[in-house]
């Protein structure tokens, strides 16, 4: 039905289009970027906005040492009865819990991840005046999928990760730009009905943050 | 064609719509004010935001030909569209290519304007609506009434009936929480199973060919990663240059959108990526109108738009009227002004009227958009096609007759013994005939018993 030709030939006449509408207009004055870059890096004040901005927006969020992540994990899943836990390829081993069923991700199909109970993940930092976790698809993040389908998500932040502000974030997201990138704030929400919040329709519904410290 | 007043009429007699709306509009305003507020460099923020935009559409064919390049090159097959219709031709092939007859949708504006479900439909194909007000909309028959919260107009008891009717398997309360869990039910089946999906855009990135979409619910990620082939529909506007442009707009459209610091989900992919997400991605840049508005150096303005729908909110008469009455897919002050450059003003010429011109909408736009500049614009360009009228000639003797002294002192005399008939209670709520127009949507005083002129002639 669409021909290449015809395909080539909508390409030319837009880009013509777009270049005789243009004809004429006056070139814009350079774009002025005077907001902020970042805040006063103080570590310990980031640390503190990033857990109070995660629990505003219903996510549950431990500080721990890093060193007892397994515990606050395992705690984690006894709580919610989770015995199947999916982890992504890199999660380093010294995190995971030896007292629950440990499910690698190596091409699961989607329905197979919807059999997991949960699921834990690095991420590859976080902004700490928005609340929001950065997922890059490196090493213990996993692909997509894997954060989407299962209905709890542990994601796991050391405070070494926590960035000010969205600008700040930027600057560190534009070697890995080209990779799959989920910005993710708080559990799925909707507010559809009436205006009134429900947490959790498709994404996981339980987001669990593990603020870890390496001291 | 859209009549503004005469389905605004309509509109204002729902009082069930009015009230949800003032209670849906006045929330959504008090999270933004809320949020706008903790950002020190607000104003810096929408500066930077218009300024990019301006940049965008001032080199719109080479950041058109960089993004082609760069998606191309990170594996994305790139379609053009000069209308609604080949727009529509396009996202067909790929779904007979694949001999899929049922895709999934995430929300998007883009796909409503160029009626993109009914093609499918007709083509054998159904298109599924995975946002959650989205899907009461479908399940209903029922078209969007706000940007941001489609069906703002509808409530939970009206939900619940039409749930149990459709998609729900046992009993249901009218509990928001018991409805989401009803649609989560149903949709997961059809994401699991789901072999193509089709989304908008809400930036794409010029330099990398990366398209970012920002949402709350999660469905627009079951869309774009779970079917194992993507189609996105880009209108050309929403190109931004470069990859840290997006640090501007993900603190603007959150805050101005949902009232929140940041959206549950914002998802950026470029092109195929093995292993993850779908192994085929197509992209289809829209034209469908756009270069039309671009050629206007006035109104092209209006397609700087993020679609966050914050004039919406503040507007005295979106709050009232709903976004029915604009009788199109834009609805609110930027759907008077967006609305009759994409199809022509000749097609909408009530919809630049539909505003008080009072400016709340560009206080709040996050890329500072002159809407109320734009609306007069474009009210010239509605009189200019419209010639003649009765009003301008009407306009036109009004002049004539304040041109003098003489023929004003006149013309009040007459007006005097003329409006007696006419005046109920110190005011004129209806003109005879042609001058019936007038009093419409207004009511007019009387011409005073004494002129100023007279009564400063005969002062002691």
């Amino acid at each position: 039905m669409v021909e290449p030709a015809a395909m080539s030939t909508a390409r030319e006449e837009i880009l013509g289009r777009v270049r005789d509408a243009l004809e004429g207009s006056t070139a814009p004055e350079p774009v002025v970027r005077a907001y902020r870059r970042a805040g006063d890096g103080d570590r310990s004040q980031a640390v503190e906005l990033l857990c109070d901005r995660l629990v505003d927006y219903k996510a549950e969020v431990r500080r721990v040492a890093e060193s007892d992540l397994p515990a606050a994990i395992a705690e984690v899943c006894a709580a919610r009865s989770v015995s199947r836990l999916g982890v992504p390829d890199g999660l380093p081993h010294e995190w995971r819990p030896a007292s629950i069923e440990i499910v690698e991700d190596t091409g699961l199909t989607s329905r197979e991840l919807d059999g997991l109970d949960g699921v834990v993940t690095a991420c590859t930092l976080a902004i700490a005046e928005t609340g929001t976790l950065v997922l890059a698809a490196g090493p213990g993040e996993g692909r997509r999928a894997l954060t989407l389908v299962p209905d709890l998500h542990i994601c796991v932040v050391k405070e070494s990760q926590i960035v000010d502000g969205v600008p700040a974030a930027f600057d560190h997201l534009g070697p890995v730009a080209q990779r799959p990138l989920t910005l993710v704030s708080g559990p799925s929400a909707t507010s559809d009905i009436e205006l009134s919040r429900v947490e959790g329709v498709h994404g996981p519904r339980q987001l669990v943050v593990l603020v870890a410290s390496t001291g | 064609m859209t009549d503004f007043p005469a389905a605004a009429r309509v509109e204002l007699a729902n009082g069930q719509l009015r009230a949800n709306l003032h209670h849906a509009t006045q929330t959504i305003r008090a999270k933004r004010a809320g949020v706008v507020a903790e950002l020190p460099d607000w104003e810096e923020l929408r500066e930077a935001g218009r300024g990019i935009k301006a940049d965008v559409l001032a080199r719109l064919d080479e950041y058109l030909v960089q993004f082609e390049s760069a998606a191309q090159a990170a594996g994305a097959q790139v379609h053009w569209a000069r209308d609604a219709a080949e727009a529509n031709a396009i996202v067909v092939e790929v779904a007979r290519d694949h001999g899929v007859s049922e895709v999934v949708k995430m929300k998007s504006l883009t796909t409503d304007e160029i009626h993109l479900n009914d093609a499918l439909a007709a083509a054998g194909i159904s298109a599924l609506e995975t946002d959650f007000a989205e899907l009461i909309l479908q399940l209903d028959g029922d078209w969007s009434s706000h940007i941001l919260v489609p069906a703002i107009h509808r409530n939970r008891t009206e939900i619940r009936d039409l749930f149990a009717r459709t998609i729900a398997d046992g009993p249901l309360t009218d509990d928001p929480s018991e409805l989401a869990e009803a649609a989560r039910v149903y949709l997961r089946e059809k994401f699991l199973g789901a072999r193509m999906g089709v989304s908008g855009a809400n930036f794409g990135v010029a330099e990398t060919g990366t398209i970012c979409i920002v949402e709350s619910e999660g469905n627009g990620r079951m869309c774009t990663t779970l079917p194992p082939v993507l189609v996105s529909i880009l209108g050309i506007e929403k190109l931004v240059p470069s990859f840290a442009d997006l640090e501007v707009f993900l603190q603007l459209l959150p805050r101005s959108s949902t009232g929140e610091r940041m959206n549950p989900y914002t998802s950026l992919w470029t092109g195929v990526t093995p292993g993850d997400g779908p192994q085929e991605m197509h992209i289809v840049l829209l034209d469908a109108g756009r270069t039309r508005v671009l050629a206007d150096e006035v109104g092209r303005v209006a397609l700087h738009c993020i679609r966050c729908s914050a004039c919406l909110n503040v507007c005295p008469v979106y709050t009232r009227t709903g976004g029915h009455a604009y009788g199109s897919v834009y609805p609110g002050p930027i759907g008077a002004i967006l609305t009759p450059q994409l199809i022509g003003v000749d097609q909408a010429p009530s919809l630049p009227y539909a505003s008080t011109l009072c400016g709340a909408c560009y206080e709040v736009c996050p890329v500072k958009i002159d809407i109320p500049a734009v609306l007069l614009h474009l009210r010239s360009k509605v009189v200019e096609h419209k010639g003649a009228t009765p009003e301008r000639l009407a306009m036109r003797a009004m002049g004539w007759v304040f041109g003098s002294a003489r023929r004003l002192r006149f013309a009040q005399r007459l007006g005097r013994v003329a409006q007696r008939p006419l005046v109920r209670g110190g005011s004129i709520r209806r003109l005879p005939g042609p001058l019936a127009g007038w009093t419409q949507g207004r009511t007019m005083r009387p011409v005073a018993r004494e002129s100023f002129r007279r009564w400063w002639s005969r002062r002691p």
